[in-house]
């Protein structure tokens, strides 16, 4: 009881402080700035078109280390974009062409279907995500997911590479290796970012369609074989 | 703060009104006798017996949940194809293959809770099976020829999606239909609903993504050993489904429509066989015919 009365006591002097109510409260809300400054914080007009690009790929390039080292970090999550999964399927699709796919029509994917299989499998997904009860957004998954092809760009580039070498079984297995471990890595670091939106017991759900996707624009990306 | 004695003691009614002396302006609560009377008055609704109030409350949920129709085109008439767990699925998959003891796998394992994640992600993960696997096969299969030239077949993953998908939903379509227009004529105490057939058909096909993956390797034995056997698996745990909604009808409509489902079951394992995966034997015998015109 003491220590309630020691407590009161900083409090005291306010019982008598009283606002009537036919005083009206007035004054002038105005914010210490001059009005251009104000205008040029908040639109991006009259920057020069060189800034802006300067912004977006800054951003871009930004997200493209989270999803080096994936740590549970929302800064992917929070400014979404889709410039970065638009570069990464344009090169994967460029990359895949040039695969026996002149001489016969069973080479290697169109060009429109790697960019089919992506971004209608990514929508599925999300879709699946958001129907079990995901708290993450349309776009945010979508962004997620296209950044995540990242390290299967990285391994179709070198397997490129590699195949330039030759095509025996030596080059096949170490494409065979170099795929395994971005698919791996690609897997591992959207359900970094995905997984947190899900409640635990539905995790394996949400995870299962994205080791599927992975699975098979890596198996798209081993079977390449180039034209001879 | 209390002495650790007195919050483990009972306290008897006349601290409480001590302490109420001393701190007027404390807040009180007081529970009064308002909370149970809707209990009561719910647990006397539905028949009148004394039940507990938490089962009377999941009763007149559930039976709430039955009556509300949410439109088709809304996002939350989807989201109640979704709401189940991982082990619900699991168990689901694993009671598909199984159809010992004998059991009806509607009753058993959806429980008026058909799902669409299931059957969806089983038809896709089949579809990506059947194509890769076909790949390899036929890689497997004209390995060490000089003038075969690999290349990864796209066309067919189209194929068989239609053909694994058609499969999925458009046997459904007419099973329902067919029991729906058998039941006008018989009333029958057991009836499917449409979503509940899907999820049927859809976890029926679990087991063949093993049974593909098995039919890489090119030995024609083991294709048709891992084809009956998951026939067998797959088709008996059809046939125990809906043997209880056509017992009551002629013998001949019975029989007539569970080998229906059987048959179908047979036709798509035994045409995605034929058509994805090369047989062997035949390619050896154009080798020798051309060594043989050769000479």
């Amino acid at each position: 009881m003491a220590s309630a009365e020691e407590a009161s006591r900083p409090f005291a002097g306010l019982s008598d402080v009283s606002i009537s109510e036919d005083i009206p409260v007035e004054g002038d809300i105005s914010v210490p700035m001059s009005s251009s400054r104000r205008d040029d914080e908040f639109s991006t007009l009259d920057e020069p078109v060189k800034e802006t690009i300067l912004r977006d790929l800054r951003a871009v390039g930004n997200k493209f280390i989270h999803v080096l080292y994936p740590k549970r970090s929302s800064a992917l999550l929070r400014d979404w974009d889709l410039w970065g999964p638009l570069l990464l399927c344009v090169t994967l699709a460029l990359l895949l062409q040039g695969g026996a796919a002149d001489s016969d029509d069973q080479g290697g994917p169109q060009f429109a279907e790697v960019f089919v299989i992506i971004w209608f499998g990514s929508i599925i997904i999300t879709l699946n995500s958001k129907l079990l009860g995901g708290t993450i957004s349309f776009f945010q998954s979508l962004c997620v997911l296209g950044y995540c092809i990242m390290p299967l760009t990285a391994a179709m580039a070198v397997c490129r590479i590699v195949l330039v070498g030759g095509t025996g079984t030596v080059s096949f297995a170490v494409r065979l290796v170099v795929v395994t471990a971005s698919f791996g890595w690609s897997t591992f670091a959207s359900t970094a970012f995905l997984a947190d939106s899900q409640p635990p017991n539905r995790k394996a759900l949400v995870v299962y369609p994205v080791f599927l996707f992975y699975f098979v624009i890596g198996w798209m990306i081993l079977t390449f074989s180039p034209s001879q | 703060m209390a002495s650790t004695k007195d919050a483990f003691e009972f306290q008897a009614f006349e601290e409480a009104g001590n302490l109420l002396e001393e701190n007027r302006d404390a807040v009180t609560i007081s529970i009064e006798d308002e909370g149970s009377k809707p209990k009561r008055a719910a647990a006397y609704s539905p028949g009148g017996n004394e039940e507990d109030p938490l089962t009377s409350d999941d009763r007149t949920e559930l039976l709430s949940g039955q009556k509300k129709s949410i439109p088709f085109w809304t996002f939350e008439y989807y989201q109640q194809f979704f709401d189940i767990e991982t082990h619900h699925v699991k168990e689901r998959i694993i009671g598909s293959v199984r159809p010992w003891p004998v059991k009806n796998f509607i009753h058993v394992y959806l429980r008026r809770n058909p799902d669409l994640f299931g059957p969806f992600w089983i038809c896709t993960t089949l579809v990506f099976a059947i194509a890769i696997s076909g790949n390899i096969s036929n890689f497997l299969v004209h390995l060490g020829k000089p003038n075969y030239k690999y290349t990864p077949e796209f066309r067919k993953v189209t194929i068989a999606a239609t053909a694994i998908f058609s499969y999925a939903w458009l046997v459904p379509l007419a099973l329902w239909g067919t029991l729906l227009w058998r039941n006008n004529k018989i009333l029958s105490l057991v009836s499917y609903s449409f979503m509940e057939i899907v999820c049927v058909y859809g976890y029926s096909l679990a087991i063949y993504i093993p049974a593909v993956v098995l039919w890489i390797l090119p030995y024609e034995w083991l294709r048709w050993c891992s084809i009956v056997g998951a026939l067998c698996l797959s088709g008996s745990v059809l046939v125990m489904t809906f043997l209880p909604a056509v017992r009551d009808d002629h013998p001949k409509v019975m029989i007539s429509i569970l080998s229906t489902i059987a048959l179908l079951n047979v036709l798509l394992a035994v045409g995605c066989k034929a058509y994805f995966f090369s047989k062997p034997e035949p390619a050896e015998i154009s080798t020798s015919d051309q060594v043989t015109s050769s000479t």
